[in-house]
């Protein structure tokens, strides 16, 4: 039984809650583009330090984490997206995110490799030594956060006595992979090599499952190839030399001469450029980045 | 307001103020006096900052309280009582008793609200300060409030259609807090790589009103300003949302058999 | 153009919590009321009377049939400006005195200030409740409950006034009052459509009646015609002489009363008793008629009426 008024403000309400839900939607998408997620992040910072938030998450400190935790690899994908190399807000939220909960192991991970990666990451390695060393602390049975320290040590200080160090003590914790203490042994040495380096970066690859460290790691292996590519074809052009009394003027006259099978390509499948001084280089438009020599000297970190 | 509704508002304010419902404003006196004399004591700089999180703070949540539970019971408890019989041998048509219901509701948070800005100008005054510029963004932040309170009744109303104070409250309160984590509950959804969970937390994120967006307290504390397009699309979006529940709120309403 | 026309109105309720059945509480009801008469709405409780007073209000919406009031569908709410309705056990604002509550109702009708103030005065006047105007609803007793609602019925002078079970709740004098009220009505011209089960009620006033048993009609028309309240018995209520016992045949069919007896019995043996409570010096108290009650009726209408038993069941959803 449906009057005529009842079927006319039945058609107003099909057609009228879509329209009303639609503009709702647009007017959401404005809004979140005037107010910056970066904006809102920073406001919400300005209220309070990590331990005042702590305090007054009244007991959900865990479910506060996981959210901060969203948060900040939101925030590192949104910058990255953005081309947006500056991030200002990663450390705060980490440090945040590890207060409430300081056993949110992929946190600590997360900050060991963006805190400190110079280029898509907040370039500061002191910051990413303080959280980890805070994360060795709380969770000292994770081998994986010994790997870490020792890999910032290592990676971004070439401080061969305290990235041992971390190793050793990573290797003796229960259930700790035995490369550990292979990795200790050769750090104890000064042994910092590209095969270390190589090594260090495959492991990282292999144990994490976020993708964008996955990626890093994937992209410093090609790097760490490539570079060991290039010294080889060095050492060729080198053995070259001494045998025609000139560098050569290309991989093709290395391959035409037999010193190597074909003509070498680096991980990306652009062909290595020899220049006529003898040394090797990537081609300008290939992607692939040789990692860069720490510049920093090391810090005196305990 | 044409008239049946307005007879209605008026009563439900008048219901409020007999159930002493205002009596909430010295409670938010006294917080506010022991605020400002406290703060005066401690320290140098950070008065303001104080007075200006807590009071806006004070507000929202007093609001808050407010539009919950007597929103739960706006309609619920007319038709446990019977009330409604007499009321609709009346000429009133049953969405007219709801907007009236929702209008006399909002009324009364909104001039509760005023009372509350009013003390916490008054605190802001006896900390020494004179008003500046800067304190508008103090009067757009308490408006944001009461939109978000106005959004929050219209959902009470809508549940207390058809459920009982207690499962509204839960239903409320859970739709507020998820509006308040919407954009979290997205980033979580993001992070996953099932395109299912990607795209039903995208639309949770649109669906429910964005409660976030009303949040304007810490910018406020700090004197920041707040751009003029954030107050008129924060209206609209308040208004179109409330327009939506209204509107279901009467769907569900109009068909039901009284008790 | 009949006040109210009602066209095979149907109701069922969900009953059972677990597993829902539906239960048929009015069937098939139609009935005309014709403006200008107190029409009684008869029937034991749980009868239905509420069930079609509710969905003429459209308080609930008939599960079949229609229904209309001055002409105009149910569900046409303009038409309530000419209604007044007073429901069972009416509840209200108690946080309102009498007066506001009634000018709260007044506002409805769109009468201005003054006018409202004019009419709750005066209604409140006949109704009873002047003296206590301006006491808060919480204090009221079921009666002044009863009468503020019939005072909301009334004040806009309505054309067709309902009244659920009017004089529930009140005392002889408050009963007494209403009768006075619902008389005064009609000779104004209205139309009265009001339930009861106390047949005295509807036999004083009621133009017609309808009798209402387990949801479904059992007779229109007027009280002496439908319900037929024929004196089947008298009674004798006497008291022995002192230190006289009955004579055997009489304490035999005389039931003991506190010290006196009550006799029952057919109106031609009346003055044969007469005569034996005489000879054994015993003083008669009073002779009256036993009449009929609704329920006795009711009882009758059920066992007259074998084939239309319990609710009805009209399915399971
Ligand atoms: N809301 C309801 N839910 C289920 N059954 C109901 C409801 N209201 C009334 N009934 C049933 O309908 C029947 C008629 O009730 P009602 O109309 O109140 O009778 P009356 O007013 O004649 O005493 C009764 O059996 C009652 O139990
Ligand atoms: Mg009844």
């Amino acid at each position: 039984m449906t009057t005529p008024g009842q079927k006319r403000s039945l058609w107003l309400a099909a057609i009228g809650v879509p329209l009303l839900l639609a503009s709702a939607f647009a007017l959401q998408t404005r809004i979140d583009a005037s107010t910056r997620t970066e904006a809102r992040i920073r406001q919400e910072l300005l209220l309070s330090s990590p331990a005042a938030i702590k305090k007054l998450s009244l007991g959900y400190d865990s479910l506060l984490a996981d959210i901060y935790w969203t948060r900040a690899v939101q925030y590192y994908g949104g910058q990255l997206a953005a081309q947006r190399f500056q991030l200002p807000l990663l450390w705060p939220l980490l440090d945040i995110t590890t207060t409430l909960d300081p056993k949110l192991v992929p946190a600590y991970h997360f900050g060991a490799i963006f805190l400190s990666e110079p280029l898509a990451g907040a370039n500061r390695p002191d910051l990413a030594v303080q959280l980890v060393q805070r994360g060795v602390a709380a969770n000292p049975t994770v081998w994986s956060l010994d790997g870490d320290l020792g890999f910032l040590y290592y990676w971004h200080f070439r401080d061969y006595q305290n990235a041992a160090a971390a190793y050793l003590a990573g290797s003796q914790t229960e259930r700790a992979p035995a490369w550990m203490k292979i990795m200790a042994a050769r750090l104890q040495q000064k042994n910092g090599s590209i095969q270390t380096s190589r090594m260090i970066w495959s492991q990282i690859y292999a144990s994490n499952t976020n993708e964008n460290i996955r990626q890093l790691a994937l992209q410093n292996l090609r790097g760490l190839r490539a570079q060991e590519d290039e010294q080889a074809i060095d050492g060729l052009a080198e053995k070259y030399r001494q045998q025609f009394g000139r560098f050569p003027a290309s991989t093709r006259e290395l391959r035409d001469t037999g010193f190597i099978r074909g003509i070498p390509v680096d991980p990306a499948g652009y062909p290595y450029v020899l220049e006529p001084a003898g040394n090797t280089s990537l081609d300008p438009r290939s992607p692939v980045i040789i990692p860069k020599e720490p510049r920093t000297p090391p810090p005196p970190v305990k | 307001m044409s008239a049946m509704p307005r007879v209605v508002a008026i009563n439900t304010f008048r219901e409020a103020v007999r159930d002493r419902v205002l009596y909430n404003l010295v409670v938010f006196a006294l917080l506010m006096i022991g605020a400002a004399i406290l703060v005066g004591q401690i320290s140098i700089g950070i008065e303001r900052l104080v007075i200006v999180n807590l009071g806006l703070s004070a507000i929202s949540i007093f609001g808050l309280v407010m539009a919950v539970f007597i929103g739960v019971g706006l309609v619920y408890k007319e038709i446990e009582k019977r009330t409604l019989y007499t009321l609709f041998s009346k000429p009133i048509r049953r969405w007219e008793f709801l907007v009236g219901k929702y209008a006399g509701l909002v009324l009364t948070l909104v001039i509760n609200t005023v009372l509350m800005t009013i003390g916490l100008a008054a605190a802001l005054l006896y900390i020494g300060r004179s008003f500046a510029r800067a304190d508008v963004s103090i009067l757009i932040a308490v408006y944001f409030i009461l939109l978000s309170l106005a959004l929050v009744t219209a959902i009470a109303l809508f549940f207390s259609c058809f459920s009982s104070p207690l499962l509204s409250t839960l239903f409320t309160l859970g739709i507020y807090v998820t509006g308040i984590f919407a954009a979290d509950i997205r980033g979580f959804g993001a992070l996953t790589s099932s395109a299912f969970l990607k795209g039903a937390t995208s639309v949770v994120y649109y669906l429910v009103p964005n409660f976030r967006n009303f949040n304007s307290i810490a910018a406020a504390a700090h004197g920041e300003s707040i751009p003029f397009s954030l107050v008129w699309q924060n209206t609209a979006y308040a208004l179109i949302y409330i327009v939506l529940l209204l509107i279901a709120s009467s769907a569900v309403f109009s068909r039901r058999n009284l008790k | 153009m009949p006040a109210i026309e009602i066209l095979g109105l149907t109701k069922d309720y969900a009953v059972g919590f677990w597993r829902k059945r539906m239960r048929r509480s009015l069937d098939n009801l139609s009935l005309e009321v014709n403006e200008g008469e107190i029409f009684g709405f008869l029937g034991p409780n749980g009868a239905g009377k509420t069930t079609c007073m509710k969905l003429l209000m459209g308080l609930i919406f008939p599960t079949a049939g229609t229904a209309r009031i001055l002409g105009r569908p149910i569900d046409d709410v303009a038409m309530h400006r000419d209604i007044g309705y007073l429901p069972e056990q009416p509840y209200f604002y108690d946080y309102l005195t009498a007066r506001e509550l009634l000018d709260y109702y007044a506002r409805f009708s769109g009468f201005s200030a003054a006018e409202r103030r004019a009419r709750v005065t005066r209604v409140l006047e006949r109704v009873g409740l002047a003296s206590a105007a301006d006491v808060q609803l919480r204090k009221f007793s079921k009666g002044m409950l009863q009468r503020a609602g019939i005072a909301q019925a009334i004040i806009h002078d309505p054309r067709i006034v309902f009244l659920d079970e009017p004089m529930s709740g009140l005392d002889p004098i408050g009963r007494r009052e209403v009768r006075d009220i619902i008389l005064d009505l009609k000779t104004q011209g209205r139309t009265v459509f009001f339930s009861t089960h106390i047949l005295s009620d509807a036999e004083m006033l009621c133009d017609r009646v309808a009798v209402l048993h387990l949801g479904k009609l059992r007779g229109v028309g007027s009280p002496g015609k439908i319900v037929s309240v024929e004196v089947h018995a008298m009674e004798i209520l006497f008291e022995p002489a002192e230190g006289h016992s009955l004579p055997p045949g009489l304490a035999q069919r005389a039931m003991p009363v506190g010290g006196r007896y009550r006799l029952e019995l057919p109106e031609a043996a009346l003055y044969s008793a007469f005569d034996e409570i005489r000879a054994c010096n015993a003083r008669i108290l009073s002779v009256s008629p036993v009449r009929q009650t609704l329920e006795d009726y009711f009882l009758g209408l059920v066992e007259r009426a074998p084939q239309a038993t319990p609710p009805v069941e009209a399915g399971t959803r």
